[in-house]
């Protein structure tokens, strides 16, 4: 690790000023410590934000209000989330570990960099890291890597669960920066490698999440998230589907799906829920819409898996959470 | 460019010599005890392990720290009052091994992988190697070594030992501090439960069995 300096920003001002002459926010750690160790992250200068008041969790009657330095532990436990949400708190507590979950928060989690093994190995190629540099995962050990949404400079999965259920859910995250206070939906915040895959994200330099806005809405309480990997827990997607269904009189009124551990991004499924709308809950309907599922899917050399697995996974959460108790 | 070794006083351990949390990979002159014994063996034996076991070992081409890059926190450490001036880079877990002689915490992974390292802050429980102690000014963090109550093993200490529930011993600090926590919380309700809210803890000698065991004894309290 380099050396940097430190402070700790005791309001928003401060916090912005330093993040304007440099400095990192740091909230919970777990990924910027991490990366610091494995010197992929250099700052020269890393700011605290944890005493900054954006960590209450608010159930108003159009949305729910989430202080982006909640931790995942905390939101996760909320009564209001746990009744309202469970796609959030599924997602949530498929996620790492207990001792991640009550150190990470969620402004952090929505900015944690890729798991690619070469992405943190700095001796390897990475695009990210090194713009130009080239990208070893293409060609090198890819089974766990993205069919989705991936270019020939990146194919590294986006790793949260959480960002996977707020882009079904089509939450907004609230930046302040220099120029005042903006609103990005959560499926333009991230960005898609292209050409220029160390732009991760849509925050300008120096702004900062405040916090995270999710709408309500009937088909909230009839959600879920299924995440399948390799090992049964604290382990990263190979894939995961959130969904959420509002089924009324028989009919799919509202149905909201995204995938993770696929896409560069978290990947939402609009041919799969243009499938669902208007029709009838059968064993029939779950497996023609998710026959969408994988719908523009690029395979590495070994993940070739992904596709089917992908169209498997949405399936099965389809009819679970058709079948929910709400 | 190499700041001495240093002659501290450790609560645990009496006077050692030690190196500097930047020094572990210069080991002459001071007496060998079984860390700097580990670290030079790790330095001959691999340098590949080397930054990943050793404490606070930075790459040479990082530099020492400078006085900008140190802070002064206070600390309760079971319970204990201590002021502390770090390097900033310093983690939790160093801070404690390192500057305050609480071997007891152990480094497994220095990634947030393994659980070894888990201790409680302010009565949560988190992964010390994954953050930093500068972060911390203030906190309240409890160790393997401050679970005892006058000279008492804690419950889930003792159930550790009548369940058999460790073999090498070398994660068990962290399964105790987070099973002390999971039972804290309440998700102990079935072994299936246990095992997902314990599975930030990795045991290779797989002594799962007997650490679900253990948890689940200790908190019906039977």
């Amino acid at each position: 690790m380099y050396p940097f300096s430190f402070s700790k920003a005791t309001d928003e001002r401060s916090a912005l000023a330093a993040a304007s002459s440099g400095a990192r926010y740091i909230a919970g750690g777990t990924t910027l410590v991490d990366l610091m160790r494995e010197t992929v992250e250099r700052p020269a200068s890393v700011v605290d934000i944890n005493a900054l008041p954006y960590r209450s969790i608010e159930l108003q009657p159009s949305r729910l209000r989430i202080g982006s330095l909640v931790r995942m532990s905390s939101l996760a436990a909320h009564p209001d989330v746990r009744r309202e949400f469970p796609v959030i708190v599924e997602a949530l507590e498929l996620s790492a570990s207990a001792q991640l979950r009550n150190m990470a928060s969620i402004g952090g989690n929505l900015m944690q960099r890729p798991r690619c093994l070469y992405f943190r190995d700095v001796s390897a190629n990475c695009n990210r890291r090194t713009p130009g540099a080239g990208c070893a995962a293409v060609n090198g050990l890819n089974r766990g890597h993205a069919i989705l949404a991936a270019s020939d400079q990146c194919v590294a999965t986006h790793p949260s669960d959480l960002a996977v259920a707020l882009v079904a859910l089509d939450a907004v995250v609230t930046a302040r920066g220099g120029d005042g206070e903006r609103q990005i939906p959560v499926a333009q915040f991230f960005r898609q490698p292209g050409t220029t895959p160390d732009q991760e994200h849509d925050l300008r330099p120096g702004e900062l999440i405040v916090g995270v806005d999710v709408p309500t809405g009937l088909e909230m309480r009839r959600s879920g998230y299924l995440k399948v990997r390799d090992r049964e827990s604290f382990e990263f997607a190979l894939t995961s589907a959130a969904v959420a269904l509002h089924v009324d009189a028989g009919v799919i009124r509202t149905a909201r799906v995204a995938v993770g551990g696929v896409g560069t991004v978290p990947w939402r499924l609009p041919a799969v829920e243009q499938a669902l709308r208007g029709r009838a809950p059968s064993a029939g309907l779950w497996s023609d819409a998710a026959a969408r599922a994988a719908d523009g899917a690029k395979p590495l050399q070994e993940n070739g898996f992904k596709v089917e697995l992908l169209k498997r996974t949405v399936e099965r959460q389809l009819q679970k959470v058709a079948e929910q108790q709400t | 460019m190499r700041i001495g070794t240093t002659l501290r006083t450790s609560p645990t351990l009496g006077v050692v010599d030690e190196p500097d949390d930047q020094e572990a990979g210069e080991h002459s002159g001071f007496r060998v005890n079984r860390r700097t014994f580990v670290g030079a063996s790790v330095t001959v034996g691999g340098a590949v392990a080397v930054g990943s076991l050793l404490a606070g070992c930075d790459d040479a081409e990082s530099g020492e720290a400078t006085e900008v890059s140190k802070t002064t926190l206070h600390l309760r450490i079971n319970g204990e009052a201590h002021e502390l001036t770090v390097d900033n880079r310093t983690s939790l877990l160093d801070l404690l091994r390192e500057r305050v002689g609480l071997t007891g915490t152990k480094k497994g992974c220095d990634q947030g992988a393994c659980g070894a390292c888990t201790v409680l802050m302010d009565d949560i429980r988190v992964t010390s190697c994954l953050t930093l102690a500068v972060m911390h000014d203030g906190a309240d963090v409890v160790t393997i070594e401050g679970l005892a109550t006058n000279g008492r093993l804690h419950p889930l200490q003792q159930a550790f030992i009548d369940e058999d529930a460790f073999q090498c011993g070398y994660c068990t600090p962290g399964q105790i501090l987070s099973g002390v926590a999971c039972i804290k919380e309440g998700h102990t309700g079935s072994a299936a439960e246990i095992r997902e809210w314990m599975s930030g803890n990795i045991c290779r000698c797989g002594a799962y069995t007997n650490i679900v065991t253990a948890i689940a004894k200790t908190s019906t309290g039977a």
